[in-house]
């Protein structure tokens, strides 16, 4: 396992490569998921502000 | 017969209920080719005769740099389908194209990078093949500046489609650049009409992660064409049955 | 393709002239750049009097198998670069990157000293396409040896 970690030697290249690799992919679909759930919440607020609006 | 199906895929209420159900299975695919991928690629793939383990950066930085050449291309012909057919869902694919392919540019300049250190001895330098791409880095962020920067939706698509077009003529520059000049960055490997000079144990991992990728830039870019449809639609009727059946 | 309307098609043709116009422009660029765009002079250029001769530039080439040297304290190395047409001698004081072997490709920055020295102040190494395990590797070297004594 530590043979592993180690990669040779090359351990910091190989994991921080990696590592970036992680982030920005995770992050690719975190976005646009709290983006939807955002759109989601605005558009059902404004639809009840609509319907009170009328109702008034 | 294709016609048809296509004309009630692009239905915003068909495409966004399709859409949802796609995201779950296109997941599973991904988990499982990106643990195909990543097992083979750093335990099962034998180390470099040249390189040793360093160049298991291979998997993650081929993948990324083939990704931002692909999705370039997908949103040139999204672009020019948007422009001269109109039709709202290529529209919105070639909008919501550039955010993705500019994390997967990004990814192939810093895992370049990382992989340059150890073994060319340099982070950087100006040959053709890694400037070219680095203009692509600022293609993307350009085209996403752009759409930010105009407010009327259907105008601001219309403009990044044709400046994405204009874009286009970099991506055969960054794929023969290592050929048409001398530059650090080697050749191709897999790419090669003749057979590709990788060995088929390390090969293999490196096809495992590109259908990875593919399948990732499926899913962001399903779940950033639902977001911008349902803004773009939001008065329509179909929205407030969506937001019921939440 | 089909029922392509007039509209419709005027706009495509308007987009492929758009590329047209764009890939004849950057062939013209790329053309005029076309010597700032070669990353490095061979050793051909430099014998034939092509490379600069009072400021840096990169030579690149492979380095050729027995020259390496290292007299006195090991931290300057000569080597010398070969196109397999012409060969140059380099002197480089440093430290060379993992890659550096005899028979493999790099780059080296500096300036000619003499008609026939150039002095490295950095060294890169350039690796070919080719990945293979070590063994495959071995094996080939063994049936590439058995190839040339037939």
């Amino acid at each position: 396992m530590s043979q592993f970690l180690e990669m040779g030697g090359y351990a910091f290249y190989v994991w921080s490569a990696y590592g970036v690799s992680t982030l920005v992919l995770c992050y690719g679909l975190l976005r646009p998921y709290l983006d939807h759930k955002k759109t989601l919440r605005e558009i059902s607020l404004k639809r009840r502000q609509h319907k009170r609006d009328l109702n008034d | 017969m294709i016609m048809k199906w296509l004309h009630k895929f692009s239905s915003p209420p068909y495409f966004y209920a399709l859409s949802g159900k796609l995201i779950k299975w296109l997941s599973v695919l991904l988990v499982a080719f990106l643990a195909a991928g990543l097992y083979g690629g750093l335990v099962l793939a034998p180390a470099d005769y040249q390189q040793g383990d360093s160049f298991r950066i291979i998997y993650v930085h081929v993948p990324a740099a083939w990704m931002s050449l692909f999705i370039y291309m997908v949103m040139a012909v999204s672009g020019t389908i948007a422009l001269v057919w109109r039709i709202k869902l290529a529209e919105i694919v070639s909008v919501c194209s550039p955010p993705i392919g500019a994390g997967f540019t990004f990814l192939a300049l810093v895992t370049g990078s990382i992989w340059g250190k150890p073994m060319w001895g340099t982070w950087w330098v100006w040959d053709a093949r890694l400037t070219s791409e680095l203009i692509l880095l600022f293609l993307y962020l350009g085209l996403i500046g752009l759409y930010t920067a105009i407010e009327d939706k259907r105008t601001a698509s219309r403009s990044v489609a044709i400046l994405a077009l204009v874009g286009v003529v970099n991506i055969p520059i960054i794929h023969y650049s290592v050929e048409w000049w001398n530059t650090l960055h080697q050749g191709p490997t897999v790419t090669k009409f003749d057979k590709p000079s990788i060995h088929i144990d390390m090969l293999i991992p490196l096809l495992n992660m590109a259908i990875a990728f593919k399948l990732y830039f499926a899913i962001a870019l399903l779940m950033r064409s639902r977001n911008e449809l349902l803004q773009r639609e939001q008065n329509g009727r179909w929205v407030e049955e969506v937001l019921e059946g939440k | 393709m089909i029922n392509l309307k007039p509209h419709r098609k005027n706009r495509l043709m308007l987009i492929f002239a758009m590329i047209l116009g764009v890939s004849v422009a950057a062939w013209f660029g790329l053309k005029a750049f076309n010597e700032n765009l070669m990353f490095f002079f061979s050793p051909s250029d430099v014998v034939e009097g092509k490379a600069p001769q009072d400021h840096l530039f990169r030579l690149g080439g492979m380095v050729v198998k027995g020259s390496v040297e290292r007299p006195g304290d090991g931290m300057t190395v000569y080597f010398v670069l070969t196109d397999m047409a012409k060969e140059v001698k380099v002197k480089y004081t440093g430290i060379l990157p993992d890659l550096f072997r005899e028979g493999q490709g790099i780059v080296a920055n500096g300036k000619l000293e003499q008609a026939d020295l150039f002095v490295a102040q950095e060294v890169l190494a350039k690796h070919d396409e080719n990945y293979m395990p070590p063994e495959v590797a071995g094996s080939l070297k063994t049936a590439e040896l058995k190839g040339a004594k037939q």
